[in-house]
C-alpha cells in the first residue's frame, strides 16, 4: 500500500514577505468573522451583520466611546509593553497581575496619605516613581531567585499574583470608605489629588502620552540597544550569550526590573488616570490578556497598539450587544476566542508551507 | 408624630435642596416628561441568573408594566464592576439620553456620584448607598426597602418551625441555635440577622443564633460551606444575607430547615425552604419614574417596607412550615404595615444584660433610640443597626 500524505508541510525556508503575511492575516480574520457569523445565527437566530454593527457601535459609537476605548488600550497595551522584555528574553512573566496590582496600591496609597501634603504635579510624580519602584520590585523578586537558584519563573510570578491580591486586601480594610464596604470607592472624589489632569483638553490625554512614550521608548531600546541585544541572545540560548561575555544573571536582573516597573507604571495608568480607586480586581485578568498581544506582535511594540485596539475594540463591543440584544456578555469572548483561534492559527501558514502532495 | 415631622424636614430638605436647579433649567420646571419622551437608564452589578440583579429586573419590568412604558424605553446595563465601569456606563446612558438611571451595587455609589456631578440634568438613583444627602447634589438619590421588616416576618416563620421541632422532640429547647450565613460584617447584614432573629424569638423565646461570613456578596461554593460549617456547629435552621442558592443547597442535602433571600428557594430546597424574605423593588421604580412623568421631585432618601408593599416573603411552603403560620403572619404582618409592631423593639433585646437607652453612631448627633425602639432606615435610606445584641454569636474568624 502507497500512503501518500494528501497534503504536504514543510518549513518555510525564506520568511513569507510581509504582504503574504499581511495576506494570509486578513484571510485568517475574515475566515473568523464568517465563522462567528455563523455561531451567531445558529446560537441566537440573529443577523451576524447586525451584531457586528453593535459592536462596532459599542466601541466606537460616540465620542466618549471612542475615548472609553482608547483608555483601556493604552492600558492594556502599557503592560504587553511591559510584558515584551520579559518574554524576548524567555522569562515567563505571568506576573504581570500582581506588578500591576501592587504598582496600583502604592499609587492609591500616596494618593490617600499625602493627596492633601503636596503639590498637585509633585504628588503625580510621586506616586509615578512609587508604582514603578513597587512593580520593579515585584518583578525583581522572581527575577533574583530565577538568577541565583534557577527557580520556576512561571510558577513564582504566577504565585506572586495571588500574593499581591493579598496584600491589596489587607489594605482596602485601612482604606475602604465608608467602612465595612469593602470597597474604597473613588479616592479624593472632592480634591481630585493625584488624577491625571486633563491633556488637551481630553480626560485621558496624559495616558495616551505616557504609554505612547513608553511605546516608542521600547521599540528602540529592544531594537537599537545593546541591552535589547543582550535580552535577544539571553532568550535565544543562555550559553551563548554566556560565550559571548554576557552577564546573564545581571540581564535577567535588570530586564525583570524594567518590565515589572512598566507593569506597575500600567497600575498608576489604572489608578491615578482612569478608575481613581484601587480594588483587586484592579488588573482585572489584562495580565494575562497582555501575554497574548504581546505573542502576537512578536515584540513588535507598535504592532502591539493595533492588537490591543482589536481586544479592546471587541470588549467594549460585547457590553453593547448585551444591553442591545440581551446577550451575555460571554457572547463577545466566544467571537474573540474564534478570531484568536484563527490569528494565531495563521502563524502556522506563515512559518509552513502547505501544499498539494505531488503524484 | 415624630416620624411624620422627619418626614416633612426630609420632604421640606429636598425642596429646598432642588429649588435652585429647577430654577435656572427651564426644561426641568414643567409639567415632568412625556410618557413617550422617556428614556430610563439601569445599572446592575450581575445579570438575570443573579438573584438579588433579577429582583431588581423584575422591578423594573413591573414600573414598564405599571405606568404602559414600552420595552424599548429601557435601557439595562448588566455586569457593571464597582470600578470605572460603572461610571462609563452612567455616563454612556446619559449621552444616550436617559432621564433618569438607576444603579443597584453599593460599590457604584462613588461612579454614580461623578456622573451626577456632571450630567446636573439627570436623575441618578442609587440602591442601598448613603451618601446622595451629603453629596449635596438634587439629582443623586438613595433608595432601599425596609427589608429589616421582610426578614423580621421571615424570622416569625422560623421560630414558629423552631416550636414544632421543640413539641416533636427533634430539638430540645436548649440546643435550640440557628445559623446565618452573612455576606459582610456590615450594618445592612447585622441589621437583617437581628431583625430575622428577633422575628425568631418573639415566638421561640429560647432560641440563640450563631452567624459566619463568607466574605463576599455573592458566592455559590463559600456559601455551601459556611452552611455546612454551621450545621455541624449544631445549628438547626439556617437563613442567609448572601445571594446564591448555596446555603439552600446544604440544608437540602442536611435535612436542616432554612428560610432564603430575595427569591423563593423552593425549587432548589424543596423540602426544607420555608421562605425567603424579599423586596419589590417595583414599587420604587414606578415612584420614581411617576415623579419623573409628573415633574415632582423625587425624595432624596426612601425607604418603604410592608405598609407600601415593598417588602414581602415569598409564599410559604406549606409542605415544609408549622402549622397555624399563614394566620401568624398575617398578623405581624398587618402589624408592621398599621406601625403598632416596631422590629427594633428596645424591651424584646438587651446588649450585654442591659436593655439599650441610646445610641448614636461615631461622628453623629442622631439619636437613633426613641419611643422605645431603634428607628431604622428613617435617618437614611441604607439600613443603620449594626450594635451586636445578646444572644447572637458572630464569627468573624
Amino acid at each position: 500500500m502507497n500512503k501518500e500524505p494528501f497534503l504536504q508541510v514543510s518549513k518555510r525556508r525564506n520568511k513569507a514577505g510581509w504582504q503574504e503575511r499581511l495576506l494570509i492575516r486578513f484571510i485568517a480574520l475574515i475566515l473568523a468573522l464568517i465563522v462567528c457569523g455563523a455561531v451567531i445565527v445558529a446560537l441566537v437566530k440573529m443577523n451576524p451583520v447586525d451584531v457586528y454593527k453593535a459592536i462596532w457601535d459599542g466601541a466606537m459609537g460616540s465620542e466618549r466611546r471612542i475615548w472609553q476605548t482608547i483608555r483601556d488600550t493604552m492600558v492594556l497595551l502599557c503592560i504587553a509593553i511591559g510584558l515584551a522584555p520579559a518574554f524576548k528574553m524567555k522569562f515567563w512573566n505571568i506576573g504581570a497581575e500582581g506588578q500591576i496590582l501592587i504598582g496600583g496600591a502604592c499609587s492609591a496609597a500616596v494618593m490617600i496619605y499625602a493627596g492633601d501634603k503636596m503639590s498637585p504635579v509633585v504628588l503625580l510624580i510621586v506616586m509615578f516613581v512609587a508604582s514603578a519602584l513597587g512593580g520593579m520590585i515585584w518583578g525583581m523578586i522572581p527575577a533574583v531567585f530565577k538568577a541565583y537558584w534557577n527557580t520556576n519563573e512561571t510558577l513564582f510570578t504566577l504565585m506572586l499574583n495571588y500574593v499581591a491580591m493579598q496584600v491589596v486586601t489587607y489594605c482596602i480594610v485601612f482604606w475602604e470608605n465608608p467602612k465595612g464596604s469593602n470597597t474604597v470607592g473613588i479616592i479624593n472624589q472632592t480634591t481630585q489629588a493625584g488624577w491625571l489632569p486633563e491633556l488637551f483638553g481630553q480626560k485621558y490625554g496624559w495616558n495616551v502620552l505616557i504609554v505612547l512614550i513608553l511605546t516608542v521608548g521600547m521599540f528602540i531600546y529592544l531594537k537599537y540597544c545593546k541591552q535589547g541585544y543582550e535580552i535577544a541572545v539571553v532568550g535565544e540560548s543562555e550559553n551563548t550569550a554566556k560565550y559571548a561575555g554576557i552577564h546573564v544573571k545581571k540581564v535577567i536582573i535588570r530586564t525583570m526590573a524594567i518590565s515589572g516597573a512598566i507593569c506597575g507604571i500600567a497600575g498608576f495608568v489604572i489608578v491615578s488616570g482612569a478608575s481613581h480607586t484601587i480594588s483587586t480586581a484592579t488588573a482585572g485578568g489584562r495580565g494575562f490578556t497582555a501575554i497574548i498581544v504581546a505573542w502576537l506582535s512578536k515584540f513588535n511594540t507598535f504592532i502591539m497598539v493595533a492588537v490591543s485596539f482589536g481586544i479592546v475594540f471587541m470588549n467594549q463591543g460585547a457590553v453593547q450587544i448585551a444591553t442591545q440584544y440581551g446577550l451575555n456578555e460571554n457572547a463577545s469572548d466566544v467571537i474573540l476566542g474564534i478570531i484568536l483561534f484563527f490569528l494565531i492559527g495563521a502563524e502556522f501558514f506563515i512559518n509552513y508551507r502547505v501544499k498539494r502532495a505531488k503524484k | 408624630m415624630k416620624k411624620a415631622l422627619a418626614i416633612g424636614l426630609a420632604a421640606a430638605m429636598a425642596v429646598t435642596m432642588t429649588a435652585p436647579v429647577y430654577a435656572s433649567d427651564d426644561s426641568e420646571s414643567g409639567a415632568g416628561i412625556a410618557k413617550e419622551d422617556l428614556k430610563i437608564g439601569a445599572i446592575y452589578i450581575g445579570d438575570e441568573n443573579e438573584g438579588y440583579t433579577a429582583a431588581h429586573m423584575a422591578g423594573i419590568d413591573e414600573m414598564v408594566e405599571n405606568l404602559g412604558l414600552d420595552d424599548s424605553q429601557v435601557i439595562e446595563k448588566t455586569l457593571i464592576g464597582e470600578d470605572e465601569g460603572c461610571y462609563d456606563a452612567a455616563a454612556d446612558l446619559a449621552d444616550q439620553g436617559c432621564q433618569i438611571i438607576f444603579a443597584n451595587s453599593f460599590g457604584h455609589e462613588t461612579y454614580i456620584l461623578e456622573a451626577a456631578g456632571e450630567y446636573p440634568d439627570v436623575q441618578f438613583c442609587h440602591a442601598t448607598g448613603t451618601q446622595a444627602a451629603a453629596s449635596g447634589l438634587s439629582n443623586m438619590h438613595n433608595y432601599f426597602t425596609n427589608i429589616y421588616e421582610a426578614r423580621y416576618v421571615s424570622g416569625v416563620v422560623a421560630g414558629l418551625k423552631l416550636n414544632e421541632m421543640i413539641k416533636d422532640g427533634t430539638i430540645t429547647e436548649d440546643n435550640c441555635k440557628m445559623g446565618y450565613v452573612g455576606a459582610f460584617p456590615y450594618a445592612e447584614v447585622i441589621s437583617g440577622y437581628t431583625s430575622f432573629y428577633l422575628g425568631a424569638k418573639s415566638v421561640c423565646p429560647s432560641v440563640t443564633m450563631e452567624v459566619k461570613y463568607t466574605n463576599s456578596w455573592a458566592s455559590f461554593d463559600l456559601e455551601k460551606e459556611c452552611a455546612d460549617a454551621l450545621i455541624s456547629d449544631g445549628c438547626v435552621l439556617i437563613s442567609q444575607h448572601a445571594d446564591t442558592t448555596g446555603a439552600p443547597t446544604a440544608c437540602e442535602t442536611a435535612g436542616v430547615p432554612c428560610v432564603g433571600y430575595n427569591i423563593d428557594m423552593t425549587s432548589v430546597a424543596p423540602n426544607e425552604a420555608l421562605t425567603s424574605a424579599s423586596m419589590d423593588w417595583g414599587v420604587y421604580y414606578t415612584y420614581a419614574v411617576q415623579c419623573m412623568l409628573d415633574g415632582t421631585a423625587i425624595d432624596t432618601d426612601w425607604c418603604k417596607g410592608f405598609s407600601e408593599g415593598a417588602d414581602k416573603i415569598t409564599p410559604l411552603n406549606e409542605k415544609v412550615v408549622a402549622e397555624g403560620t399563614d394566620e401568624k403572619v398575617k398578623e405581624v404582618e398587618d402589624a408592621l404595615a398599621d406601625g403598632s409592631l416596631h422590629v427594633f423593639d428596645t424591651s424584646t433585646f438587651t446588649v450585654d444584660g442591659k436593655e439599650l437607652t441610646t445610641y448614636k453612631k461615631d461622628g453623629s448627633d442622631t439619636e437613633y433610640i426613641s419611643d422605645g425602639y431603634f428607628h431604622e432606615s428613617e435617618y437614611g435610606s441604607a439600613p443603620a443597626f449594626d450594635i451586636a445584641i445578646d444572644g447572637i454569636t458572630s464569627i468573624t474568624e
